[in-house]
C-alpha cells in the first residue's frame, strides 16, 4: 500500500469533520469514497492530498508522511484534481495542461520534448487533442472537465486523487469521465481514489468503496460487499432496494421514497 | 493517425503548434510595449516647452555645457524619464503579480493600502525622526510590510474579496496617518504634500534613481526567478499544491511585490492607480492571459507618458504625475466594476 491515513483527524476549525480515521488505498486500483453531504468524504480526499493539515495520525505515503516530504516531491508521485477548479481568463487548452508539468521542471529548465509529449500524451487519453488551441474559458462544462483531467494526467503520476470530478457534468459526460479514469487504471496501472456523489455510479466504477459517516469509515470493501439495503439506509439514511445492475453485475440502488412505501411498512421515519 | 513525414497531424505537432501562436502573440507584445515606451521616453525627455535636439541631447550626455539645456536636461527632464520606467517598472509588475495571485483585480498594491502603508512611514520617517536616502527607502519598506502583514492577518489567509475590502480600510487609514503627520510637521509644504499623497517625479534626485536602480537590480530578476510558480499560482491553491508549488511561494511572491511597490514610493510617491492598470491594460492586450512583462512595460508607459501630460498638458501649470494616473484611473476603476471583472478570477 503506498498510500494510507493512520487514524487521523481532520477538520476547519475546532471540531474534527474527520475523526480518527485508518485506512488503506489498494495500489493500482480505483478507489470511491462515498456518502452523505457532510460526512467528511472531501475533507478526508483533502487531507490525503495534503491540501489540509491533519490535527492529529498522519497520512502516510510511500512509508513516510505526506506532510512530513517536500510538497514538490510528493506532487512528482501524487496528483490531484480539486472539486470544480477554475481556469485562468484567456489560458489556451495546452497551456493549462502544460502545467502539469510543473513538478517536472526546475527554474530555469526549458520546455523539452518530453514535456511535450507528455501534454499530447494527456490530450489523447483524454481525447482533447482537437481542442488544444481553443481557450478553457470557451469550453463546455465536459469538456473543461476533461482537460482539468489532461492536466492531472500530464504530471504522470503514479497516484491520482480527484474530488467529485463529476459535478456539473450531464450523466452522459459523467459516464464519459468515468470510463476515462477506468481506462487509465487499465492502460498505465494508475491508483485512483475519487469522491463521488452518485452511489450507482461509484458501485459501477469502483474496485474498493470506502462508505463514510458522520466523520468515520462506515464500511469498506468491494461494491457488492459495501452496498447492501441497510448499509444504505444507515450511510445515507435512504430507504431503498438493491438489485443487480443489468449491464455490469454491480449492485444498483433503487431508492424507495415516500410514496411507493407500502402502507402497511414498519418504518415511518422521513427521509 | 499518420505518422508520415509530412504529416502535421502527429499529437505532438499539435501541441507545439497549439503552443506557439499565444507565445508568439506574446513576444509582438513585448516587442510593440518596447517601441511605445521607447517613443514615450523620448518625448519626455526632448519635447515639451523647451525642445532638446537629439545631436544636442548627446553633446550634452559627452559633457557639453549648452546654456540653459544642460541644466534643464541633466537636472529635470532625464531624471525624470528614468524614474519614471523604473518606478513605472516596479508599480506594474508589483500590481500584476498581486493581482494574478491573489486572482482579483482589485487587490492591486495601491487599492489594498500597500502603496499608502508605505507612504505614511515614509512621511513618519520625514517629519518625526528626520530622515533621507537610504533610511527613507527602508522605512518605506517597513511601512509597507507591516500594512502587507496586518492586512493579511486582519482578511485570513483565504478570500481575495475580504483582503480587498480589509486593505481599502487601510489604505483610508493610512491617508490619515499622512495628513495628520503633514499637521505636525514644521514646514507644510505643499508639494511634499503632493508627493506623497498624489505621486510625483517632480525635483528628482539622481541618487534616489541609483538607490532605486540598485533594488530593482536585485528584485525583478528574482521575481523572473519565480514567475513560473505565480503562473502556477493562477490556477488557485489547491491546483498549485497539487502541482508542488506551496502557499509559502504565494507569500514569497507577493513580499517581493511589496517591496517593488514600497521602493517605488519611497522614490516617488504612491502614484495613484499605476501598479492597478498595469495588469489588466497589458492582459487585455495579450489576448486575456497575465504577462508580467508586459504590465512592467505598460507600467513603465503610463508613468513616463503620465508625466509628460502631467508637465504640458495645461500651459503654464504643472501637475504630479499622480493627478494625471488617478484622473484616468478612476474611470478605469469604475468601468471594471461595472463591466462586472472586478472581483472574479483574475
Amino acid at each position: 500500500m503506498r498510500l494510507a491515513a493512520e487514524s487521523v483527524s481532520l477538520g476547519y476549525g475546532a471540531e474534527p469533520v474527520v475523526d480518527e480515521v485508518s485506512l488503506e488505498i489498494p495500489d493500482g486500483l480505483t478507489t470511491v469514497i462515498v456518502g452523505a453531504n457532510g460526512c467528511g468524504k472531501s475533507t478526508l480526499l483533502r487531507g490525503m492530498a495534503r491540501l489540509l493539515k491533519p490535527i492529529s495520525g498522519q497520512v502516510v505515503l510511500d512509508g513516510k508522511a505526506v506532510h512530513k516530504q517536500p510538497t514538490r516531491a510528493v506532487a512528482k508521485t501524487l496528483g490531484l484534481m480539486p472539486q470544480s477548479p477554475v481556469a485562468p481568463e484567456g489560458i489556451t487548452v495546452v497551456d493549462l495542461v502544460g502545467r502539469g508539468r510543473q513538478p517536472h521542471r526546475n527554474a530555469l529548465q526549458r520546455w523539452s520534448a518530453e514535456d511535450d509529449a507528455a501534454v499530447a500524451e494527456a490530450l489523447e487519453l483524454t481525447d482533447t487533442l482537437d481542442l488544444a488551441d481553443r481557450v478553457v474559458d470557451e469550453l463546455s462544462g465536459g469538456q473543461r472537465q476533461r482537460v482539468w483531467v489532461a492536466m492531472a494526467l500530464a504530471q504522470q503520476t503514479d497516484l491520482l486523487l480527484l474530488d467529485e470530478p463529476t459535478t456539473f457534468l450531464d450523466v452522459a459526460h459523467q459516464v464519459d469521465l468515468l470510463d476515462l479514469l477506468h481506462g487509465l487504471r487499465e492502460t498505465r496501472g494508475t491508483t485512483v481514489v475519487m469522491v463521488l456523489h452518485d452511489l450507482n455510479l461509484a458501485a459501477r466504477y469502483a474496485d474498493h468503496l470506502i462508505a463514510m459517516s458522520g466523520g468515520k469509515v462506515a464500511a469498506t470493501g468491494t461494491p457488492a460487499e459495501v452496498v447492501t439495503a441497510d448499509r444504505v439506509e444507515q450511510v445515507f439514511g435512504l430507504e431503498c432496494q438493491v438489485i443487480h445492475d443489468p449491464v455490469s453485475g454491480t449492485p444498483l440502488v433503487v431508492p424507495i421514497g415516500r410514496h411507493h412505501r407500502p402502507s402497511a411498512h414498519p418504518h415511518a421515519q422521513g427521509a | 493517425m499518420s505518422t508520415t513525414l509530412s504529416g502535421p497531424t502527429r499529437p505532438v505537432d499539435v501541441v507545439r503548434r497549439a503552443r506557439r501562436a499565444p507565445r508568439r502573440h506574446h513576444a509582438y507584445l513585448v516587442v510593440g510595449l518596447s517601441v511605445a515606451l521607447f517613443g514615450a521616453f523620448v518625448a519626455r525627455v526632448l519635447l515639451g516647452n523647451f525642445i532638446i535636439t537629439v545631436p544636442d541631447f548627446f553633446r550634452i550626455l559627452g559633457g557639453a555645457e549648452i546654456p540653459g539645456a544642460t541644466f534643464l536636461l541633466m537636472s529635470e527632464k532625464l531624471p525624470r524619464a528614468i524614474l519614471g520606467v523604473l518606478v513605472g517598472v516596479a508599480f506594474g509588475s508589483a500590481g500584476a503579480v498581486f493581482q494574478s495571485t491573489l486572482r482579483n483585480p482589485l487587490a492591486s498594491p495601491d487599492i489594498v493600502g500597500v502603496s499608502l502603508g508605505a507612504s505614511a512611514s515614509a512621511v513618519f520617517a520625514i517629519v518625526v525622526l528626520d530622515l533621507q536616502g537610504l533610511a527613507l527607502s527602508i522605512a518605506a519598506i517597513v511601512g509597507a510590510i507591516a500594512i502587507a502583514v496586518a492586512v493579511r492577518l486582519v482578511a485570513g489567509s483565504d478570500g481575495s474579496y475580504r483582503l480587498v475590502l480589509v486593505g481599502v480600510t487601510a489604505a483610508a487609514a493610512m491617508t490619515a496617518v499622512v495628513h495628520y503627520l503633514f499637521t505636525r510637521a514644521n514646514e507644510f509644504d505643499a508639494l511634499l504634500v503632493l508627493r506623497w499623497l498624489t505621486g510625483a517625479l517632480n525635483g528628482v534626485t539622481w541618487p534616489t534613481i541609483w538607490t532605486l536602480l540598485g533594488f530593482l537590480v536585485v528584485l525583478v530578476p528574482a521575481l523572473a526567478w519565480t514567475a513560473r510558480s505565480a503562473q502556477i499560482l493562477q490556477l488557485g491553491p489547491d491546483v498549485a499544491t497539487g502541482l508542488g508549488v506551496s502557499r509559502r511561494r504565494t507569500d514569497l511572491l507577493l513580499l517581493l511585490a511589496v517591496l517593488l511597490t514600497a521602493l517605488g514610493v519611497a522614490a516617488a510617491g504612491p502614484v495613484a492607480f499605476v501598479a492597478f492598470v498595469a495588469g489588466p491594460i497589458s492582459r487585455a492586450l495579450n489576448g486575456g492571459r497575465t504577462t508580467l512583462v508586459g504590465a512592467a512595460l505598460v507600467g513603465a508607459i503610463v508613468m513616463v507618458a503620465g508625466d509628460y501630460i502631467a508637465d504640458y498638458a495645461v500651459p503654464g501649470v504643472s501637475f504630479p504625475v499622480g493627478v494625471v494616473t488617478g484622473a484616468f484611473g478612476a474611470p478605469f476603476l469604475l468601468w471594471l466594476l461595472a463591466a462586472g471583472r472586478a472581483g472574479r478570477k483574475a
